[in-house]
């Protein structure tokens, strides 16, 4: 402990930081709570301080938002996406980063590769799969295919319109969940790859005594050793799931969907974005409690579950 | 169901880290041992003494780089250790934290396939027999993290039994616990081995550890087996004065010394007849307990203190022929008339305690009977 008398050096030295978070973090989420129970809040009117300032507490904030057109949209991608690709890219990742503790040769140049996603920009890796999945031209028109239509087409199928004008909502989101879960790979890979190397390899010695199969030494030591790791990539997966937007942005620009269907795409963090420019600060603020309510059960049930699986 | 343990020239070469020194590392050195059938052998020897890594050979976890290893008439060079039928005692025990004892001591049964599968009411008599024979059976829906070392020593123990395994391996098995606990666990392996009649070999640094429970001891310096015996025969008839020193707690004195006309000096006092021994500088090495309180004794030291150890007492003393700084010889309490103001306690010595080394090579100079 610090000497009460030098406890003031202690604060001076935090007192940047300290000033910084005020200002910048809990000042705004405070005034966020604040917006959103605010009826009929007028930024105009605030500054100008005409009259007494006469906006009343309640939740009318709150009933725009789940009346807001296009808020079930939001929820439900932003739902899907996230119930979709968190799992999956946890089992790749998982599955990669065992693959990678086991080679020798390579093992850093490997690494490597599957880091990147994680150090490039993601609108520009958005642009590249707008490109790999692109389709210029309609019907008998079509003048050029992206790569991944040219693969299906070598192996004999139809090349599909997957992120273009007239596409569906299902090829759409197929697009959108590849994405997701490749640009998710990298930092999963991380942290379970250094969980894996911290792993006593004596275990690994005593199942080899014992003549364990592959598959059980994987399910029955691997997996439940790596449990507080595969917990936290879980939960910061989800965490980040639903705050999903730019993604979208990457390969749809904001217009959040293709071509002539606006919005189709949206998530909960773009109706937020949505709303900004049109002055409605009280139903933004409202939107972001919302999503922080559905974040926060969200992370609470992830920790039950792995209070009861996750070992140790 | 057992089976003897055959090591023929076995041998281990680790290569050197940094390549361009590219000096090796010779583990073990030409190792040729044949384990007797249902008996308990100790490796012993410093640690860097190749002990750990001839056991890990044996276990299939490391491949020798020369040299057979036979289980009975099976050559088990080259199996895998998942079909070695082994079970490995790890020195931190290597115990999954995250299972319960039982399901610890179930898992090895779990994975046998084919026609060795058994039910799972099989299994479970199968683990509590194990879980029985080293009296845990009580703990069974405990982790590992909630049992005492001695418990989970014998968890391991289960766990390496349940299988019934060709061969049992133990590396370092009691380092891990305290002194009190070492002593009842020995016995313990001591006992289930007796009632298993499995192979054992174990390693260990700890010589007490080795003689008090093995059948045969093998003492390894620098990856060269030293020597090979019963223990007492060992600690009785030491090959060198590596073994010689290696063996007994207090450890042997050890002096310089010359043999002229069949008698043994040490420093200016002729100590003993060495019949048969030709002219030469020696090392003479004396067992605490074979200094005899004599006051007309033809050695004489410089005691400094006496430390009372109940039973016995030990006198230290010093002598300037002594290669150790402290000489210690180990007397009944009874006998204890040592004066130390006096500067000077005088021994006779008991011949078999008695053992001359070759200055050079520091090998054993037998003594001739007189005839």
């Amino acid at each position: 402990m610090v000497d009460s008398k030098h406890q003031w050096k202690a604060w001076l030295y935090l007192a940047p930081a300290i000033v910084l978070l005020l200002v910048f973090t809990v000042w705004p989420i405070l005034n966020t709570v604040r917006l959103a129970f605010l009826n009929n809040y007028n930024s105009l009117a605030a500054v100008n301080q005409e009259e007494v300032v006469t906006f009343t507490f309640g939740i009318e904030n709150f009933r725009k938002v789940f009346n807001y057109d296009g808020f079930i949209i939001a929820l439900r991608n932003t739902a899907v996406l996230t119930i979709v690709t968190v799992p999956v890219s946890t089992l790749l990742a998982l599955l990669i980063a065992v693959a990678l503790n086991s080679i020798k040769p390579l093992q850093k140049f490997f690494q490597t590769i599957f880091f990147l996603p994680y150090v490039t920009n993601s609108i520009a890796i958005g642009m590249v799969f707008a490109a790999m999945f692109n389709r210029v031209g309609v019907g008998k028109l079509i003048t050029s295919h992206g790569i991944v239509n040219n693969i299906i087409m070598f192996f004999g199928g139809e090349s599909i319109n997957w992120i273009n004008a007239g596409s569906d909502l299902v090829p759409n989101m197929i697009v959108l969940i590849i994405y997701i879960i490749w640009n998710a790979l990298p930092f999963k890979i991380l942290v379970l790859l250094g969980g894996l190397q911290s792993v006593n390899k004596q275990y690994y010695e005593a199942a080899k005594v014992d003549s364990t199969p592959r598959w059980r030494v994987f399910t029955k030591i691997t997996v439940p050793l790596l449990s507080p790791m595969i917990a936290y990539v879980v939960i910061t997966g989800f965490i980040g799931g639903f705050k999903e937007y730019s993604s979208i942005v990457g390969i749809f620009g904001d217009q959040m969907g293709p071509p002539g269907a606006k919005g189709s795409l949206n998530t909960i963090v773009g109706m937020i974005y949505d709303v900004l420019p049109k002055q409605d600060y009280g139903l933004a603020s409202a939107a972001a409690l919302v999503l922080f309510a559905i974040i926060f059960v969200v992370t609470m049930i992830n920790m039950q579950v792995s209070k009861k699986r996750v070992h140790y | 169901m057992h089976m003897k343990i055959v090591l023929e020239n076995l041998t281990k070469i680790f290569p050197s880290r940094n390549k361009k020194s590219g000096e090796e590392v010779v583990a073990v050195n030409n190792f040729n041992f044949t384990i007797p059938d249902g008996k308990l052998i100790g490796l012993l020897g410093p640690s860097g003494c190749g002990k750990s890594t001839t056991l890990y050979m044996i276990s299939g976890l490391q491949k020798p780089s020369s040299g057979k290893i036979f289980f009975g008439e099976d050559d088990v060079t080259e199996l895998s250790t998942e079909n070695r039928g082994i079970g490995l005692v790890f020195q931190n025990y290597a115990l999954y934290p995250h299972m319960t004892v039982k399901q610890n001591i179930l898992f090895p049964l779990q994975n046998l396939r084919g026609k060795d599968k058994m039910t799972k009411e099989a299994m479970l008599a199968r683990a509590y027999e194990a879980a029985r024979l080293v009296q845990i059976d009580e703990l069974m829906d405990r982790k590992p993290s909630e049992l005492s070392g001695g418990q989970q020593q014998r968890v391991a123990i289960a766990r390496a039994l349940v299988k019934m395994p060709r061969v049992l391996l133990l590396d370092e098995p009691l380092s891990n616990l305290d002194a009190r606990l070492r002593l009842q666990t020995r016995e313990e392996i001591r006992r289930i081995q007796k009632e298993t009649g499995i192979t054992t070999v174990f390693v260990t640094h700890d010589q007490e550890e080795a003689m008090s429970i093995s059948d045969m001891i093998v003492v390894m310096k620098l990856g060269v087996v030293q020597q090979i015996g019963e223990p007492q025969k060992v600690y009785d008839d030491p090959a060198n004065l590596f073994v010689a020193k290696f063996l007994g707690t207090p450890p042997i004195n050890v002096f310089s010394g010359k043999v002229k006309d069949g008698k043994l000096f040490i420093g200016e006092d002729c100590v003993l007849d060495v019949p048969g021994v030709e002219d030469q500088e020696v090392i003479v090495g004396i067992r605490p307990e074979g200094f005899i309180l004599d006051e007309n004794g033809p050695m004489h030291c410089k005691p400094t203190n006496v430390e009372v150890m109940g039973r016995d007492v030990s006198i230290v003393s010093t002598s300037d022929a002594s290669l150790n700084p402290l000489v210690r010889s180990i007397i009944n309490a009874d006998n204890n008339n040592v004066n130390i103001a006096s500067g000077v306690v005088r021994y006779a010595l008991k011949p078999h305690k008695v053992f001359l080394f070759n200055k050079e090579t520091e090998e054993r100079i037998v003594i001739g009977e007189v005839k």
